[in-house]
C-alpha cells in the first residue's frame, strides 16, 4: 500500500467562520509534520477532518488510497486533547482494552515500560496526574501501531523527559515508514517539516 | 466487541459505577409506594405492575445518559470510533453491556418486589417474564436519547423527556401483561411487547450510531 496523504482544496468551516480556504498539502512515508499557528485557527480542526469525524466544507483528504471518512480513520493513530484514561481503570487495564479493541497482539508491559508506567500499572489512572496520563496516551498510540499519527498538543503537560520521550517515538515511527502530524505550539524536538496554518494577526 | 463489553461492564460494576446505584433506585422507589399508598395489600397488588414498570424504568435511565457522554468527555470516543468495530456495533455493545448490568439485575430482583407488593405467584411470573423482555427495549431506546445528548450540559435531564414517550408502549405492554393474570384474562400484551422491544432492538444501534456520528463531528 502506498501510504500517502494527501490534502487538496481543503476548506474547513466552524461556526460559519471560515478556518481556511483551499488548503492543500501532501505528506508521505516517514514524514512528520509539524502543525502550526496561533489559537484557535483550525489545527484540531484539521485534524478530525483528516481522521474523518469532521466533513470539510470542500476539498478532498485521500489517506493510503482511501477518500472515504471510514477509511481513512482505519489508518489513523490518534492522541487527542483528552487523555481517554478512565479513572477507575488502571493503566494496564486501558493498554489491555485498546489492544483487545483494535486486535493488536502488543506486550502491555513493555508498552508502560517505555514511558516509565510500569511502577505504577496497577494504580487507577484518577490518581495519575496529566503528564503522566498524556505517558499512557504516548503508549497507547505505540501500541495500537496505526500507520499515520494524528497528535493534538502531545507535549503538553509533559516533562522534559518525557517530551524527549514523544520525539523519541516519533522519530521511530517515521523510521518505520509511517506518517505523523502533529498540533502543536512547541518545537516538536526532531527534523520535521513545518506546515503554518494562518496568518498572525 | 467482547473487550468492550467487558470495559463497560467493569466500569458499571466497580465502585462508584452504575449498576448498584440503579438496583438501589429501583428497590427504593419500590419500598418507598407502598408506605405512600397505606398497608392495603389489594390496592398495592393492582397497581404493583405499573408501578415497578416505572421504577425500573427510571432506574435504567438514571444510568443511561452516561452511556456515550463519559467517553465522549475524557476522549475514548474518539478512540471507540478509529477501532475497527463500527459505530452501530459499538452501540450495539454498549447496550448489551447496559442491559446487563442493569435490566438483567433489575429483572432479577422484582419478584421479590412483587412479592412484597402481594402479587399471586402466577402474576409474579408473568411480571418476571415481561421485565426480561422489556427492559432491552428500555436501554435500547435510552441509547438513542443518550447518543443524542452527549454533547449537552446536563443531557441527563433531557434524555427523559426525549425517551419516555418512545418507552411508554413497553410500560403499557408490560404491566398490561400482569393486570390480564390478575383479572384473569388473557390478552396479546406480551406479544405486544415481544414484538415492541424487538424492533427497538434491532432498530435502535443504528440510530444511536447516527446521532453519535453527528455529535463526533460538532
Amino acid at each position: 500500500m502506498d501510504l500517502s496523504l494527501n490534502v487538496d482544496g481543503l476548506t474547513g468551516i466552524r461556526g460559519q467562520r471560515v478556518l481556511f480556504r483551499g488548503l492543500s498539502f501532501r505528506a508521505g512515508a516517514g514524514q512528520v509534520l509539524s502543525l502550526e499557528g496561533p489559537n484557535g485557527v483550525g489545527k484540531t480542526s484539521l485534524l478530525r477532518m483528516i481522521a474523518g469525524f469532521l466533513a470539510p466544507a470542500a476539498g478532498t483528504i485521500s489517506l493510503g488510497g482511501a477518500q472515504d471518512a471510514e477509511g481513512r480513520g482505519r489508518l489513523v493513530g490518534w492522541l487527542g486533547h483528552h487523555d481517554a484514561a478512565k479513572p477507575q481503570l488502571s493503566p494496564r487495564e486501558v493498554l489491555a482494552f485498546y489492544a483487545g479493541l483494535y486486535r493488536i497482539a502488543g506486550d502491555i508491559d513493555a508498552a508502560l515500560d517505555a514511558v516509565g508506567l510500569r511502577a505504577i500499572a496497577d494504580l487507577p489512572c484518577q490518581y495519575l496526574s496529566a503528564g503522566q496520563k498524556k505517558r499512557l496516551a504516548l503508549a497507547r498510540l505505540k501500541l495500537l501501531r496505526r500507520p499515520v499519527w494524528l497528535l493534538d498538543e502531545p507535549l503538553a503537560a509533559l516533562d522534559a523527559a518525557g517530551k524527549a520521550l514523544a520525539a523519541e517515538f516519533l522519530s521511530a515511527h517515521a523510521k518505520d515508514g509511517g506518517i505523523a502530524i502533529a498540533a502543536t505550539h512547541e518545537p516538536l524536538g526532531i527534523a520535521c517539516e513545518k506546515l503554518q496554518l494562518g496568518s498572525p494577526g | 466487541m467482547t473487550p468492550l463489553l467487558l470495559r463497560d461492564i467493569r466500569l458499571a460494576t466497580r465502585a462508584g459505577g452504575s449498576a448498584a446505584l440503579a438496583l438501589g433506585f429501583f428497590a427504593a422507589v419500590a419500598t418507598l409506594v407502598p408506605l405512600g399508598v397505606g398497608a392495603d395489600l389489594k390496592l398495592l397488588a393492582r397497581v404493583a405492575a405499573g408501578v415497578l414498570w416505572v421504577a425500573a424504568v427510571l432506574a435504567a435511565l438514571l444510568s443511561l445518559d452516561r452511556l456515550f457522554q463519559s467517553d465522549f468527555e475524557d476522549g475514548s470516543l474518539d478512540l471507540l470510533a478509529l477501532s475497527p468495530l463500527s459505530l452501530e456495533t459499538i452501540a450495539a455493545t454498549k447496550i448489551a453491556a447496559h442491559w446487563l448490568t442493569t435490566g438483567l439485575p433489575l429483572t432479577l430482583l422484582s419478584p421479590l418486589l412483587g412479592m412484597m407488593f402481594g402479587l399471586p405467584p402466577q402474576a409474579i411470573g408473568v411480571l418476571t417474564v415481561s421485565l426480561l423482555i422489556g427492559t432491552p427495549a428500555v436501554s435500547s431506546l435510552g441509547a438513542i436519547g443518550a447518543a443524542l445528548t452527549l454533547s449537552v450540559r446536563r443531557g441527563g435531564l433531557i434524555l427523559p423527556l426525549l425517551v419516555l414517550p418512545l418507552i411508554a408502549p413497553a410500560v403499557i405492554f408490560g404491566a398490561g401483561a400482569v393486570q390480564a393474570v390478575l383479572d384473569g384474562l388473557s390478552n396479546g400484551a406480551m406479544l405486544l411487547l415481544a414484538a415492541f422491544a424487538l424492533a427497538a432492538t434491532l432498530l435502535s444501534p443504528f440510530a444511536a450510531a447516527a446521532a453519535v456520528r453527528l455529535n463526533l463531528a460538532g
